[in-house]
């Protein structure tokens, strides 16, 4: 048996065939193009089937990772997707933009010697698979309850809560402030890293459930979350994300070119302004371009830049490589398209033109000094270090906070000193009754998997409350 | 779809009046909210403040001056056809109180916006006193609504074809100089906005302007709509779109209005070449 095991463990990793790093730098097409079957099933025999899978841990929806993997490897793939399925509404996309490194494929007992087990690149191939070749027959509901559940905004965690319910036999509707479904899975994340046809695709498997979606619907606005209840919900469920964005609150920050990573994106995104003038949105073409912050959201401005062919892109953070909160893949893949990092290096004002338009800006050193309360070393500027670096286009992705919107209209739900929905950590009830909040607007911006999670939980304690009660 | 109802040309045709069906903001909507629109599937989302609403009808009414390729493809939608999106009613509503003697200052399609706050000023008890101008007579839009909306109706020319041969603010100064003047409100293009508050400044009296930057979510969410409030950054769309007259940066409010000049003007000269060619 062990012979057998480490007979597996010598096996390579299957890599998932992926665009050129030159070709795909100037276009929006996907980047890694998936597995054929062969690979997949190939992948699939890596996995060690253990008793005690380190993977599921890893997971925060405790997708039964072994389980579907067998089934790839079985050659079953109606029988992966349907597994996947009964822990994952998502599948497609979480196979895509989950930071496995750090979840499932991080505690891979695989991975412990060699390459983790390509869980997430499986994970895609079951959701392609089903969508090329899959019947298209949709998982039993249970009889109807004649509840009705609002759920506000249309993200993961939105999504994940309507998929729950709909199944169990709830009446739900999603109230979503956009013109189009899928909140930051539309307007966030860009086409080249996660195509929009997927997300629409995801959004049209609920409505053939049977979920309602209202689009252009801001509540808080349009709609207050007590006009909903007395148009007859039963429960609301609150994910309206992180939608307030941070900027650096340095000299010159509204001159023309400098742009939150949330408009950039959403222009480039939800906009497709990347086929400007086809469409009607314009989006500002930067010949250099600097993109401050190192996460996800920063990656995909810089790419983005790349995509509308900038001619250099910097990544320009004050931190080191080692605290860059991106996705490993993500940094790679820039670094892979000609994105330059200027690590440990730190804005101090923007310099503009006599058109008050952007032309460069002024940056410090940094070095490393003692932790902060973040446990990070905190970065210390190193003096007289000042230098200029010439760009036109700059977008900022520092982070994003809550959007008072709907709070500031909900007076008797709780907020935190941050202005996020105070909600229970274990099912998401917040201090309103008959309301439910997850995702960004209860814990800051984080992923789209603990939103997802968020979701399963507070559609379970739904669930609760509309069979058996608060 | 959001339908159009009635559909009214003014100012020469270059401004436009839709009413859209839009039940559920019709409804909330209050004097100074405003609504993004989008024609179409590939459209842009515009911001416009709402000139007048009708809870009963479910209606909202929109006036706008054809200047890109968007207001263009508005102007060419007709009465049964319609928008594809609209979203509102967004941005705070107008404040309004009762503090005397008032006067509203507006130009061009400004004048549309500040109707229903006219009116709003007038019916709780001030005594409304009301500036509008245009470049000619053709070109000045609801005159006789401002006239039912105000006490004392003023309105001015460019070229003096009508009213007075000059700017709102000839006139303004003159009506301040009258005294006992509590507040302004003054809407129109951003240079008319700065010099009513210039001249208010001296006065001291206070002024309120609505501002409509370049925007796209309307909800807090980007950010493209900051403008400079005593040495602050707003967001028009959640912390307005009125704001004190006297603390905006109006230089830098121009300048990022100017922010995708190239590009409109490229986009809607080419729309309206395709346009005429059919």
């Amino acid at each position: 048996m062990a012979e057998a095991a480490n007979k597996k463990e010598q096996k390579a990793r299957v890599s998932m065939p992926e665009q050129e790093p030159k070709v795909r730098a100037r276009n929006f097409l996907e980047v890694p193009t998936g597995y054929t079957v062969k690979m997949a099933q190939e992948e699939a025999s890596r996995c060690l089937q253990c008793k005690k899978p380190g993977c599921v841990e890893g997971c925060p929806v405790g997708v039964d990772i072994p389980g579907f993997i067998d089934l790839i490897a079985q050659g079953d793939m109606t029988g992966a997707i349907r597994n996947l399925w009964s822990k994952n509404a998502l599948p497609a996309v979480c196979g895509r933009v989950c930071p496995q490194e750090s979840q499932c494929e991080g505690k891979c007992i695989v991975g412990k010697k060699g390459e983790p087990v390509a869980i997430g690149n499986l994970e895609r191939f079951c959701a392609d698979y089903e969508r090329a070749n899959g019947t298209g027959e949709l998982p039993p509901k249970a009889p109807p309850t004649g509840k009705k559940v609002a759920v506000v905004g249309s993200g993961p965690s939105g999504l994940t809560v309507a998929g729950d319910l709909i199944v169990k036999g709830h009446d739900v509707t999603i109230f979503e402030a956009f013109h189009k479904a899928g909140g930051v899975l539309v307007y966030g994340i860009p086409e080249f890293r996660l195509p929009k046809d997927i997300v629409a695709q995801e959004v049209n498997f609920l409505e053939r459930l049977g979920v309602k979606i209202e689009c252009n619907a801001v509540v808080g606005r349009t709609v207050s979350l007590d006009e909903l209840f007395a148009e007859g919900y039963d429960a609301i469920y609150v994910g309206v994300g992180a939608g307030l964005p941070k900027f650096m609150n340095i000299p010159g920050e509204n001159y023309v070119g400098i742009l939150s990573a949330n408009e950039y994106l959403t222009r480039a995104n939800l906009m497709k302004a990347y086929k400007y003038p086809e469409v009607d949105t314009p989006i500002p073409l930067g010949k250099n371009v600097v993109v401050l912050g190192a996460g996800n959201v920063a990656m995909d401005s810089a790419r983005t830049a790349m995509r509308l062919g900038a001619e250099s892109v910097k990544i320009v953070y004050r931190r080191s490589r080692d605290e860059m909160p991106a996705r490993a893949a993500e940094i790679h893949h820039a670094e892979e398209e000609g994105i330059e990092l200027f690590l440990l290096t730190n804005p101090t004002r923007y310099i503009g033109d006599a058109n008050g338009r952007l032309s460069g800006m002024e940056c410090l050193r940094m070095e490393l000094g003692e932790p902060d309360a973040s446990g990070r070393r905190r970065p210390v500027p190193v003096k007289g270090s000042e230098f200029e670096i010439a760009c036109d286009l700059c977008i900022v992705a520092v982070g994003s906070g809550a959007n008072p919107l709907l709070t500031s209209e909900t007076p008797d739900m709780k907020l935190n000193k941050w202005g996020n929905i105070a909600a229970d950590e274990k099912n998401g009830k917040t201090t309103k009754h008959g309301v439910w909040a997850g995702g960004d607007i209860v814990t800051g911006a984080a992923t789209v998997i603990l939103a997802m999670g968020a979701g399963r939980q507070a559609a379970n304690s739904i669930h609760d409350y509309l069979t058996l009660g608060w | 779809m959001f339908k159009i109802v009635r559909r009214e040309e003014m100012s020469q045709g270059t401004v436009i009046l839709n009413e859209i069906e839009a039940p559920l903001i019709a409804r909330k909507a209050r004097p100074g909210q405003f609504v993004i629109l989008k024609a179409n599937e590939n459209g842009e989302r515009i911001p416009l403040t709402m000139a007048e609403t009708d809870a009963a009808k479910g209606t909202i009414t929109i006036i706008y001056m054809v200047v890109g390729k968007s207001t263009a493809l508005f102007k060419d939608l007709k009465v049964g056809e319609g928008f594809q999106d609209v979203i509102g009613p967004l941005g705070k509503a107008t404040h309004l109180q009762r503090v005397g003697k008032v006067v509203c200052v507006g130009g061009g399609t400004g004048v549309a916006v500040l109707h229903p706050i006219t009116r709003g000023l007038k019916e709780i008890g001030n005594d409304v006193t009301c500036i509008i101008g245009s470049r000619n007579k053709g070109l000045l839009i609801l005159e006789d609504h401002m006239r039912a909306a105000s006490h004392d109706l003023r309105i001015c020319t460019d070229d003096g074809s009508y009213g007075h041969h000059g700017f709102v603010t000839d006139v303004l100064k003159d009506v301040l100089k009258a005294g006992d003047v509590k507040l302004v409100v003054a809407i129109g293009p951003v240079p008319m906005m700065k010099a009513v508050s210039n001249i208010t400044k001296d006065y001291n009296v206070e002024t309120m302007v609505s501002l409509n930057p370049i925007m796209v979510d309307g909800t807090g969410m980007c950010g493209g709509c900051r403008v400079t409030v005593g040495g602050q950054t707003k967001f028009a769309c959640v912390d307005g779109p009125e704001f004190d007259g006297h603390k905006v940066d109006y230089d830098e409010l121009m300048m990022r209005l100017r922010a995708y000049q190239a590009e409109e003007r490229k986009c809607h000269e080419a729309y309206c070449t395709i346009r005429d060619a059919r």
